[in-house]
């Protein structure tokens, strides 16, 4: 499996670590209930295709949002975690 | 036997080798298979289930029947086959499941009892009585069935792992795939070519043809030729493709130094991970058996590789040769024999119409009902509408067809299409990404089909890599149309085997789809066809064929297994080289390393890094009287530790104090320059992350300080925040671990031996507790931070890594002078038990600050990470386990970490468990044992009793309950 | 007073020669991380032209000029090697790196047949060139790669890996060899 950094292009899959699904950037505000806030740290869509999810490119320090099919494997591409949420 | 004058090896430059402990003579070149045929050996193994003899079937990676052991010691290899192991002088083979020897093995018995040994036998014979399964079924079963074992020993042979990316891997060697690489290589495209053979051109080496005139093997010895002076094209010979995966990955397997002797740096094998853009599948097609009545004696062999032994070894496989047939190709083989002076005795094609045009007894419309001969074929019978007849022979050259190589085009859950004129699956296009089938994976049976459809594919993947192809002029060979009718099954009295290597039979087919086992992956998995080694390559096709004829459906429904990597064998030894012994994990050494271990330490792993345990000195016996010692020099004089392996991360920035106060529970943005504050982290969901230190170098400017078990974890979680969450801070992390060698001088004696190093002295006013400076030490600018984890009145003191060890040893030399010395893990850790404080043994994932008495630390001004989870209910419950100190007050005076907490008369068990242990210690200071644990409202709890319970070691001892800071309880040694 | 004495991160590791493949030590005196804020990136850049006469390098690649280089280290962040550095306080986070490193020249005809079996990298000529740096891997370690030629090229590892990536590029430059 090959993955794409926005720095750095394609790269082997054994650089990366898996961190879950991009909703994990919709943070709430502390004064979000807690029932919410637990939506938040635990459920998650389980989609079949597209898909969006977090890896960090450990050798270049990028936090970066995946765009993934999880049935047919391909890799659209990566945005910087950083750009996604300005 | 070896015939004059034929075959690519010279028969002159022998090679000697043994098997079963007998010499045998082969020739350079030569496979063990072709040079155990050239010696007139056709019995080769035993079967897998019912020990039945068997010979040599194929002549390549698909051989299900000649398995054997090569090479003796601990790296010697089970389950090789016979046909990919090159000969070289030396080689050790042995062949197996079998005893005492391979012409007479007592097991052969289970052979007799076959009648009971069916598919589904193990499932309705060894259910009962329940528990004799693991004990005696099992075991038995193991040892009678089975295939070659390893040596159980380490092997020591190297191994390699590599990477290579190019535009095109062409899968496969023969006329197409060397035409594809030809074709794309002239267009500029990097190409890999890579062929499981040790020489490459595949069919070209097994058949008496010609291409442009030349015999095949020089078309294909020029054409290589040509690629090998091409800089942008790698030919990897002995390689198999292994697997396609995601990406344009393929898995791909070198027999590098298998065909040597073993030693030296030489790898036995290498498992290449390939990076192409574009592929080409180019691997051929196997011929598959017809399964007639004991069709599987030595001597019964596939017609190609029959050939392809008299033609590229010059080995006849017998000297009366029968042929039997369902298709033309069939007839080439007998062509080939006589054109040897080969004796072929019958022709026997199953189409009643087929034209057979050869000067040998021909038999249309027959069929070989049984064979005869114990451990090699002797007799044949054949019927036909002429009646039935016996024929001698000592070898059946059989064809049932051709299976195209689709394998590589399935692994990524694509399905074959069956094609009715060819009677078998072929590839679709866009089962792989990026992938084109060509020549006979492609169904294109006549070599100049072959030849045409690699260049029709290696012209598109020039296209599609942006170069252009020129179209040659395709070289012309043969064109002979393939023609087959159907034959799958011969009726008749005896088994008619399927899977050669599982014992699979016809009946065992039948009796799966009777039992309702009608699904291909069910009727697989109840008889075990298409499993082990071979993964079915010579069976599948004809087993589904029978399991469609046995439920009524035609053979496209009924569909095939999936096909998964790896095509052939993968060594484990090749799939983990490089991350055996040392290269398992980066080894991680302090700039103190070696000083340590001149002292006598054991060096110990803290995650990757290697730190000191204790430092024995002279009459020390045991590491708790070095480790005794070491605490007590700490306490009334000065120990020195290396702390360097802490992660330490440099933040800076406008909003970097900002960023600080998001991350950390407590406020660092109020810390003044100059100083040092605790620090605790939260994951999100309220539990604890890490602790560490905070010294604020200027405004927007950080030193912060994480555990060595936790820094990449932490780095990454700051990262996360500063880029995911908090993009909006202008904020940057580094990592310096590495740049500073830092080490800790701890006890009263501390600031005595600083003093006379340091370049500029310091006192309670210049650096009180809590404070950091720069300093300049022995003339290198550093650092210096007054903080303690050991409770005493203490620094760390830090310089560019360069000078680490020799800062450490003039350290340690003068603490040796002041009545200290260097201290080493055992001791940290007593020091800091002996303070309560809290290591990740206590902070393990599960704790919340509530728990470790840390809830106050917990800021309500602010938000931070893990805020709003930690303050829910369940998170500060009062009867949580809480973090507390344990002495032993009855007769056992020993604590274990892990052991369990219960009240003191309460049975130990689950239902009345109260808390773990989590960190022990025995304290010369305090002397005594000392425990930190969690106790269900342990906090209420201190001078009760509680009874520890290690169920594992046996150990139980009564406990007083009291506050983890068992010593100095006010800090005043901290300040003093 | 006697002074401290300095010891590299390789020292009694190399130089070492496999076959046609030569490992030594790059001596890194200064080295500094430079990481722009926001903002500040076109400034740093700027700043380091005028006084050591490089630029702020591009991700994956690195610039030099003399002695003075800078090797791209990640989102948003350079090496800079050999030089002093201009006053960038208010524009980049600077720290010190010159000792956190390991750096180990590889060259020789079997280098990058070598880092092949360590680099899950394309190193080919044509795709990785000279100016060219990429943040990969050696085996499990994080590492810096960059190309000095056609047949050299520098790695950098974390310093207490030092041992480590000497064993695994010699390990690997002995399965070179002996493919002959």
């Amino acid at each position: 499996m090959r993955l794409i950094c926005p720095h750095c292009g394609e790269r082997d899959r054994r650089e990366f670590t898996y961190q879950g699904a991009a909703e994990i950037l919709a943070r709430p505000s502390p004064e979000v209930g807690n029932d919410d806030w637990a939506d938040y740290l635990h459920l998650r869509e389980n989609p079949a295709g597209e898909t969006k999810d977090m890896w960090y490119h450990d050798p270049c320090g990028a936090w970066i949002v995946m765009h993934r099919d999880t049935v047919s494997h391909a890799v659209h591409g990566g945005e910087l975690a950083s750009e996604v949420r300005k | 036997m070896r015939i004059e004058g034929r075959g690519l090896v010279d028969a002159s430059k022998t090679v000697s080798f043994s098997f079963d402990g007998r010499m045998v003579t082969g020739a350079e070149g030569d496979t063990v298979a072709s040079a155990l045929l050239a010696n007139d050996i056709r019995l080769v193994a035993r079967s897998f289930k019912y020990h039945r003899p068997r010979g040599i079937l194929t002549s390549g990676s698909e051989e299900p029947n000649a398995l054997v052991t090569t090479g003796s010691g601990a790296g010697a290899e089970p389950n090789v086959r016979a046909t990919m192991i090159e000969v070289h002088e030396g080689l050790v083979v042995r062949s197996q499941n079998r005893w005492p020897s391979l012409g007479f093995d007592v097991l052969s018995i289970n052979d007799l009892a076959a009648p009971f040994f069916g598919a589904g036998f193990y499932y309705k014979t060894f259910m009962w009585p329940r528990a004799f399964w693991e004990g005696l079924y099992e075991p038995l079963i193991r040892r009678a069935a089975g295939l070659g074992a390893l040596s159980g020993r380490n092997n020591e042979d190297r191994y390699e792992r590599a990477h290579a990316f190019c535009d095109l891997v062409v899968i496969g060697a023969g006329p197409a795939g060397l035409m594809a690489a030809l074709t794309a290589a002239r267009a500029g495209a990097d190409v890999i070519l890579a062929d499981e053979d040790s020489r490459m051109g595949g069919r070209m080496l097994a058949e008496a043809e010609e291409i442009d005139g030349k015999p095949g093997h020089v078309w294909v010895a020029d054409a290589v030729a040509e690629l090998a002076g091409m800089e942008n094209v790698r030919l990897m010979p002995r390689t198999t493709v292994t697997g396609a995966y995601d990406q344009g990955t393929y898995g791909a397997l070198e027999r590098v130094g298998l065909h040597k002797a073993a030693g030296g740096h030489l790898p036995r094998e290498c498992f290449w991970r390939i990076v192409a853009r574009r592929s080409i599948l180019a691997a051929g097609a196997l011929e598959r058996p017809i399964a007639f009545p004991n069709n599987d004696r030595p001597g019964i062999m596939n017609a190609g590789a029959v050939r392809a032994y008299l033609n590229r070894w010059g080995v006849a496989a017998g000297k009366s040769v029968a042929v039997y047939g369902n298709n033309d190709s069939a007839h080439q083989t007998a062509r080939d024999l006589m054109d040897a002076g080969v004796e072929v005795v019958a022709v026997i094609d199953s189409r009643k119409d087929a034209v057979v045009a050869l000067d040998a007894p021909v038999i249309t419309g027959g069929r070989v009902t049984g064979t005869k001969g114990r451990l090699g074929l002797e007799e044949i019978t054949v019927v036909s509408d002429n009646g039935e007849r016996q024929i001698k022979a000592d070898c059946l050259a059989v064809s049932g067809g051709w299976n195209p190589t689709v394998h590589l085009a399935c692994h990524m859950n694509g399905r074959p299409v069956w094609d009715e004129a060819i009677q078998s699956f072929l590839p679709k296009p866009g089962m792989i990404p990026g992938m084109e089938a060509a020549g006979a994976a492609n169904g294109a049976f006549s070599t100049a089909g072959c030849l045409a459809d690699g260049e029709r594919a290696g012209i598109e993947a020039a296209k599609d890599l942006g170069r252009k192809a020129a179209k040659a002029k395709t070289p012309r060979a043969s064109e002979a149309a393939y023609r087959i009718e159907p034959l799958w099954v011969v009726e008749g009295k005896g088994r008619q085997w399927l899977d050669f290597q599982n014992d699979v039979t016809v009946k065992d087919v039948r009796l799966a789809a009777k039992e309702n086992y009608a699904s291909v992956e069910h009727m697989k998995r109840y008889t075990t066809q298409g499993m082990a080694p071979d993964q079915g390559k010579n069976s599948n096709v004809a087993a589904l064929a029978v399991l469609a004829d046995a439920t009524g459906r035609g053979i496209p429904e009924t569909g095939t297994t999936t096909y998964r990597p790896p095509f052939v064998p993968v060594s484990i030894a090749a799939m983990g080289a490089g991350a055996q012994g040392k290269g398992f994990a980066p080894q991680r050494f302090t700039t103190s390393h070696n000083a340590s271990v001149e002292r006598g330490a054991p060096m110990i792993e803290a995650g990757m890094w290697y730190r000191p345990s204790y430092f024995p000195r002279p009459g020390e016996t045991t590491w708790r009287q070095a480790c005794d010692r070491e605490v007590t020099m700490a306490r009334e004089a000065v120990g020195i530790c290396d702390v360097s392996t802490l992660g330490k991360i440099d933040v800076q920035g406008p909003d970097a104090a900002a960023f600080l106060d998001f991350v950390y529970t407590n406020s660092m943005s109020t810390l003044p320059v100059g100083k040092v504050r605790y620090g605790l982290m939260l994951r999100e969901d309220g539990h604890v992350m890490d602790d560490g230190t905070c010294a604020r170098f200027g405004a927007g400017h950080f030193v912060i300080t994480t555990t060595t078990a936790a820094a990449a974890l932490v780095m990454r979680h700051l990262e996360f925040v500063a880029q995911g969450l908090r993009p909006d801070l202008d904020v940057q992390l580094v990592s310096v671990t590495e740049e500073w060698a830092q080490f800790g001088v701890v006890g009263p004696k501390s600031r005595a031996l600083l003093n006379d190093l340091l370049d500029a002295p310091i006192s309670d006013e210049t650096l009180p507790y809590m404070g950091h400076q720069s300093i300049s030490v022995l003339g290198v600018k550093g650092r210096l931070f007054r903080i303690s984890f050991s409770g005493e009145h203490a620094y760390e003191i830090a310089v560019p890594a360069r000078f680490g060890e020799a800062l450490y040893r003039d350290l340690v030399e003068r603490a040796e002078m002041l009545g200290g010395g260097a201290y080493g893990m055992e001791a940290l850790n007593v020091l800091r038990i002996e303070k309560g404080h809290i290591t990740h043994a206590e902070i393990h994932g599960r704790t919340t600050a509530f728990d470790i008495g840390f809830d106050r630390m917990i800021s309500r001004k602010k938000d931070c990470i893990g805020q709003k989870m930690a303050a829910r209910e369940g998170m500060i419950d009062e009867s949580r386990e809480q973090l507390v100190g344990l002495r032993p007050v009855g007769e056992v005076k020993q604590l274990t970490a892990g052991a369990h907490l219960f009240i003191e008369d309460a049975p130990a068990t689950r239902e009345n468990d109260q808390g773990y242990v989590t960190s022990v210690c025995y304290s010369p200071t305090v002397q005594s044992f000392l425990g930190l644990g969690f106790l269900k409202n342990g906090r209420a709890r201190y001078g009760e009793k509680v009874r520890l319970v290690d169920h594992l070691r046996g150990v139980e001892a009564i406990c007083e309950v009291v506050n983890p800071v068992f010593f100095d309880p006010e800090g005043g040694r901290l300040r003093g | 007073m006697a002074n401290l004495i300095a010891r590299s991160a390789c020292a009694g590791l190399l130089p070492v020669t496999i076959g046609s493949v030569t490992l030594s030590e790059v001596r890194i005196d200064q080295m500094a991380s430079v990481a722009p804020f926001k903002g500040k990136e076109a400034m740093v850049s700027e700043a380091l032209k005028a006084a050591c006469g490089i630029a702020f390098p591009a991700p994956n690649r690195t610039t030099s000029k003399g002695a003075a280089r800078a090797v791209w280290a990640g989102q948003g962040r350079a090496n800079v090697i050999g030089c002093d550095l201009p006053d960038l306080s208010g524009m980049a986070a600077v720290t010190d790196q010159a000792d956190g490193v390991a750096a180990v020249k590889i060259e020789g005809d079997g280098a990058e047949a070598a880092l092949a079996r360590l680099v899950p990298l394309d190193l080919r000529a044509a795709t990785f060139k000279r100016g060219h740096t990429a943040r990969s891997l050696v085996n499990h370690m994080t590492a810096s790669i960059s190309r000095l030629g056609p047949k050299s090229f520098e790695i950098m590892v974390m310093r207490s890996m030092a041992q480590t990536l000497v064993h695994e590029l010699t390990e690997a430059a002995e399965g070179v060899a002996a493919r002959g």
